[in-house]
């Protein structure tokens, strides 16, 4: 009985994550989509042009932490091509690279998770998002 | 048999008052005489720096896969469809690089795309654009230049099909495409927007990857700014006119944000070799960024080549 619950369980976890890889170009768009939402909250408090509010400023970084995780497991071989992607080939041919972009994203985003005031907000910020353009630069064509 | 004799020197003839003909019009100094540059001012290497930083001189010269950008060793190859060409060592080094240039071998190499052996240079290394720089600006340039650490090596020739690999043929290539004339102001606009222009169209070379090109690599000027495939590969140039698809919901602010940041409205952050420009064109002061974005808003607006429609996921 606990075997079937265990291999039931096992089946139900394999098969989430099978659901979550069905459409990753969708998926991994989705993130960025989310990752520029949380980076326009965040330029808007860095310029000053909205009220500096500690729990919106964790919540950017969270948001950038949570992508960095993600994704990398967006990625896979059959996702080269389709749905507008403007992912370079080189994700496919320099695996450990992008993986090593995606881990420094989510160390510098890490360092922002604590921010109380605006000045460590403006440091945190300015260091993560520096990531976007350096992992474009390598990672994604021009569109 | 007279009459056929006769037809036959005539041809002859014909063909060689035609090699003569494009081989006197195609000489570097008949198609792209050397500029006077006259007496110019003391060097300014700090206008020379701003210069090489609009230009992004690194993003092709510096040797690829170390992380001093301002070593220019050279040797980044850049795919076409005539060939690969490889971008040469410009470092101040006597023997491998442009040590042993003087000012003249500069401007006559950017504004007139001959090198100081007399030969022409691939218009791979966009002079095209570069020619509107004025020599006090070239040599402004060239001053900086030579601040730089001067690197060991020479680059790879260029590889090129037939009849590429022919430099007289960039020669017929200047008769068609090149015209070698400086920036002139417009005096009815205002400075910001003629400063723009100057840099979007001269050191920035904006229209260089910003622009179709035809059959034998030259812009295609209606397509000027309106985008196009990615010369240097996949993907697509987005368009930077005032068209719909390009630039017409943008405020001047955004563009010079973009420019500074890589970050669009909608906060997306531009890729590929645009990552580098922005990189470059930060260091730029503001107003020059502002500059830039005064004068691509007075684009008017062009639809540009048809972008191939994605493939459904």
């Amino acid at each position: 009985m606990i075997r079937t619950a265990l291999v039931l369980a096992g089946l139900g976890l394999g098969l989430t994550a099978v659901m979550a890889q069905s459409n990753p170009i969708a998926e991994r768009q989705q993130t960025m989509k989310a990752v520029g939402a949380a980076t326009r909250e965040g330029a808007a408090m860095a310029k000053g042009d909205a009220a500096f509010d500690a729990t919106k400023a964790q919540a950017v970084f969270k948001t950038y932490a949570d992508a960095a995780k993600k994704m990398p497991t967006l990625f896979p071989d059959s996702s080269k091509t389709g749905g507008e992607t403007t992912a370079a080939p080189k994700i496919w041919e320099d695996q450990a690279g992008f993986k090593a972009a995606f881990a420094k994203f989510e160390t510098d985003a890490s360092a922002g998770a604590t921010v109380a005031n605006l000045d460590g907000f403006r440091t945190a910020f300015g260091a993560a998002t520096k990531n976007c353009g350096t992992c474009h630069e390598a990672y994604r064509i021009k569109k | 048999m007279l009459l056929l004799r006769r037809l036959f020197v005539t041809l002859v003839l014909l063909a060689v008052v035609g090699f003569a003909g494009f081989y006197v019009l195609t000489d570097p100094r008949v198609v792209s005489p050397s500029p006077e540059i006259g007496a110019l001012p003391a060097a300014d290497v700090e206008n020379g720096k701003l210069l090489f930083s609009a230009g992004g001189c690194t993003s092709c010269h510096a040797t690829p896969g170390q992380d001093d950008k301002w070593r220019l060793g050279g040797g980044l190859a850049l795919e076409s469809p005539f060939g690969t060409f490889h971008a040469p060592n410009i470092s101040p080094h006597t023997r491998d690089g442009i040590g042993n240039w003087g000012v003249q071998d500069f401007v006559d190499a950017m504004a007139a795309g001959v090198s100081p052996s007399g030969q022409h240079l691939y218009p791979s290394f966009p002079y095209t654009s570069y020619r509107l720089m004025p020599p006090k600006a070239l040599a402004d340039l060239f001053a900086y230049i030579r601040t730089l650490p001067p690197v060991e090596g020479k680059a790879a020739p260029h590889d090129l099909r037939f009849p590429f690999n022919i430099r007289r043929v960039v020669g017929g290539w200047k008769l068609l495409f090149f015209e070698r004339a400086p920036f002139r102001p417009d005096p009815a606009k205002s400075e910001a927007w003629n400063r723009g222009a100057y840099l979007v169209n001269g050191p920035g070379h904006c229209a260089e990857c910003h622009s179709a090109r035809n059959a034998l690599g030259a812009i295609v000027p209606s397509t000027r700014f309106a985008g196009g495939p990615d010369p240097e590969g996949k993907g697509w140039v987005p368009n930077i006119t005032q068209s719909e698809k390009g630039l017409a919901k943008w405020s001047k602010e955004e563009i010079a944000e973009l420019l500074k940041t890589g970050f669009t409205p909608s906060f997306d952050n531009v890729g590929g070799s645009m990552a580098a420009v922005v990189r470059n064109i930060a260091q730029l002061p503001e107003a020059d960024r502002m500059a830039m974005a005064e004068y691509l808003k007075s684009l008017p607006a062009i639809e540009g080549p048809e972008r191939p429609q994605a493939k459904a996921p």
